[in-house]
């Protein structure tokens, strides 16, 4: 099976190109940071000089924490909307007539759902970090920011764990009938990978080095797994119709 | 939403806020805002608390805003209802009558793609030469049967209707043809390729579906709608085909705007745009003209003429029956089944005996006498006071002779004319004879 890059960025374009005009999305992703940012950003002003090593990590844990919501509830918010949400409009039909493949449409989709969430996770990052360094009174505070193991994690878990939240919220979406109950369950559904940054967050687990490559992985293969999934309950009959070909219901197709 | 005067100024100024700046204005109150965040910062290294209350109060206003313009930012005029373009005075422009300079360009550049517009039967090698062969084809959902063992075959560049009633199967039929569907049984050959799932994708290359619903991105543009799949169907220099598909519909001064503001009529034009982009060998149309004032079927309708002459396959679902008539080579009536396949006047021929209308000035006194010894004539019967309807065997022979022996009973004819019978009447013999019809 080949893959044409030509179709991929073609979806890609059209994805970018309906995302900047609507309205829930733009408002979910420029609101949602700037009220991430403001927890850390008191915090980070609030420290006085000489506070505990404690105190300082679980400023950074807490940071970690918040800065992985993103990754995670963006792309699943676009990817729930991406099937059913054009079933609903009928605009799924007519690219289900064209030549391009399951895996590309998926691959389009979902490369428009993790870019602009990586980048704003990415973003809100480089923005914590420079003010830490700039305004916090305690340079330990922008240490332990941009410790190893935190920036690692950072880089890596931003883009896996939208990896899975798009593939959970376009399996939602593909088998829901309502794009706002798709949204509902995706959010829901791309929450648990994010126990173990609340566990690093509540100071359960220590955070390393070895311990972010290990979840890394981890979220690889899940990743890699939900994607084989995805793509095989792809079908373009159940897409169309809500139903599987061989299924007993019978729910008229939209259109 | 409505939104309040003051939301409109920022509205028509495209005020930014993180959306997207392109007045000065917009851009002028995004950088003051931008400012504002870093003389917060700035203030809070010298006074937390004011600093804090200050900070909530700008992501106020903010928030505020960013909900009172609700995203804002798009360049589309209010969805005004769209009268439909004036009726062409000339023949609306078309491939064949006026190929568009830039059309003959870029199927310059696609060789391959003329070799099989040129001859769609050469590029479709398929047994008998057919563009589509249909073999006993079921389709059930659950319970539910779609439509059942339907059967037929559609010539190359032949333009083939699918009538039938609501619910009849027509709609699932074209979308099984179109690998949108797997069948529950039977075969079909598509353009010369069998029907199986692993063909879809090299189906789906040498078709186009317009679909009932034109479904098209509404905060998109005609044209980013085109482009999209012009990229799907992996043409390499799309805008020559865009513009020339869109000229082929008459939209060619509507491709910038939104298709959120267009009209239905115009909307199923855009869909009609989108089917011819990729040059495809058979096209299927769901009702293409559902929803059209008559100019705009009209000229619909000269579009599918001109594919016709191209050489594309066209197989047209529709409920207009003088549609089909004066467009399709041949139909089908489907009621789940296939109730008949052919040609208009075949099928008229096959269910109704040929008869002649008579008009006479009075009554006649023995119609009997007359009628009965006229050759070629088989039966009649009085249709009115001074009307007789008479079957024949050929109207060619039996229309003399009925007129001599009314002439020789001294009969006034006022009119002897072969009864015609339209489509309508073959539809809805076929339909109502139809005890599944019944019950629906
Ligand atoms: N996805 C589906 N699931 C269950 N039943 C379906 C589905 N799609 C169509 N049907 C049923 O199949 C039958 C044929 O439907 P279809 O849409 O093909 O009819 P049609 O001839 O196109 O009708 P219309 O003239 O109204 O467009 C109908 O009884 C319909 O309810
Ligand atoms: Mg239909």
């Amino acid at each position: 099976m080949s893959l044409d890059a030509g179709r991929i960025l073609a979806v890609v374009r059209k994805e970018f190109r309906a995302l900047r005009r609507n309205r829930f999305i733009i408002g979910t992703m420029t609101v949602l940071p700037v009220i991430f940012l403001i927890s850390p950003m008191i915090e980070i002003f609030r420290l006085s000089p000489g506070i505990s090593e404690e105190v300082v990590q679980r400023l950074a844990g807490s940071t970690f924490l918040l800065l992985m919501i993103i990754p995670v509830v963006v792309p699943a918010a676009i990817a729930a909307y991406s099937v059913v949400g054009e079933r609903e409009q009928g605009t799924l039909e007519p690219l289900l007539t064209t030549p391009v493949r399951r895996e590309e449409l998926l691959l389009g989709k979902a490369a428009a759902a993790i870019v602009p969430s990586v980048g704003i996770a990415y973003l809100l990052f480089a923005v914590v970090a420079v003010c830490a360094k700039l305004f916090a009174a305690d340079p330990a505070v922008t240490t332990a920011l941009l410790q190893s193991s935190q920036v690692v994690g950072e880089i890596l878990f931003a883009p896996l764990l939208a990896g899975w939240s798009i593939w959970v919220g376009i399996a939602i979406s593909s088998r829901a009938s309502d794009v706002r109950v798709a949204q509902q369950l995706g959010t829901l559904a791309s929450l648990p990978p994010l126990v173990v940054v609340v566990l690093i967050d509540l100071q359960v687990l220590t955070p390393s080095v070895s311990l972010a490559l290990t979840f890394a992985a981890v979220l690889l293969v899940a990743d890699v797994g939900m994607w084989g999934v995805v793509s095989a309950m792809f079908d373009r009959e159940r897409l169309l119709t809500g139903a599987r070909a061989t299924s007993g219901r019978s729910r008229r197709a939209a259109g | 939403m409505q939104p309040t005067s003051g939301a409109r100024w920022f509205t028509r100024r495209q005020v930014g806020f993180g959306f997207r700046p392109v007045t000065w204005q917009g851009w002028l109150i995004t950088a003051v805002a931008i400012a504002l965040v870093v003389a917060l910062l700035v203030l809070l290294r010298t006074s937390r608390g004011i600093a804090v209350v200050a900070a909530v109060a700008v992501l106020a206003v903010y928030l505020g805003t960013a909900a009172l313009l609700g995203g804002v930012p798009r360049a589309a005029p209010a969805p005004a209802p769209d009268p439909l373009a004036p009726p062409p005075t000339s023949h609306p422009t078309s491939f064949t009558t006026s190929p568009p300079a830039s059309f003959t360009t870029s199927l310059a550049t696609a060789p391959a793609r003329v070799a099989m517009l040129a001859t769609p039967s050469a590029g479709l090698p398929s047994p008998d030469g057919a563009a589509l062969v249909v073999g006993h084809l079921t389709k059930r959902f659950g319970e539910r049967t779609a439509f059942e063992d339907v059967s037929f075959t559609v010539a190359p560049g032949e333009v083939f209707g699918f009538l039938g009633p609501n619910g009849a199967g027509k709609t699932t039929t074209a979308r099984t043809l179109g690998t949108l569907i797997a069948p529950t049984s039977g075969s079909a050959v598509v353009a010369g390729i069998p029907l199986l799932t692993e063909n879809g994708t090299e189906i789906r290359n040498r078709i186009s579906i317009m679909p009932e619903n034109p479904g098209l991105y509404l905060r998109l543009t005609v044209i980013e709608n085109l482009e999209l799949f012009a990229g799907l169907y992996g043409l390499r220099h799309p805008r020559p085909r865009i513009d020339a598909a869109l000229e082929a519909v008459n939209l060619g001064a509507r491709g910038r705007d939104l298709c959120g503001s267009l009209s239905k009529g115009l909307r199923q034009r855009v869909g009609l745009a989108r089917a011819l982009l990729s040059d495809p060998a058979i096209m299927f149309l769901d009702e293409p003209t559902s929803g059209l004032d008559p100019v705009a079927a009209r000229e619909v309708h000269d579009l599918i003429n001109d594919l016709r002459q191209r050489g594309v396959t066209v197989f047209l679902t529709t409920h207009r029956l003088e549609e089909a008539e004066r467009l399709c080579d041949r139909v089908a009536i489907l009621n789940s089944r296939l109730r008949s396949v052919g040609r208009t006047d075949e099928l008229r021929e096959k269910l109704f005996s040929r008869s002649l209308a008579v008009e006479t000035a009075a009554p006649l006194a023995a119609p009997d006498g007359v009628f009965d010894g006229a050759t070629g004539v088989e039966g009649w019967r009085s249709d009115g006071d001074s009307s007789y309807v008479l079957s024949v065997t050929d109207p060619r022979v039996a229309a003399p002779a009925v007129t001599r022996a009314l002439v020789a009973a001294g009969a006034d004819v006022l009119s002897i004319v072969e009864s015609r019978h339209s489509l309508e009447d073959v539809y809805l013999e076929l339909i109502d004879e139809d005890p599944e019809a019944a019950a629906r």
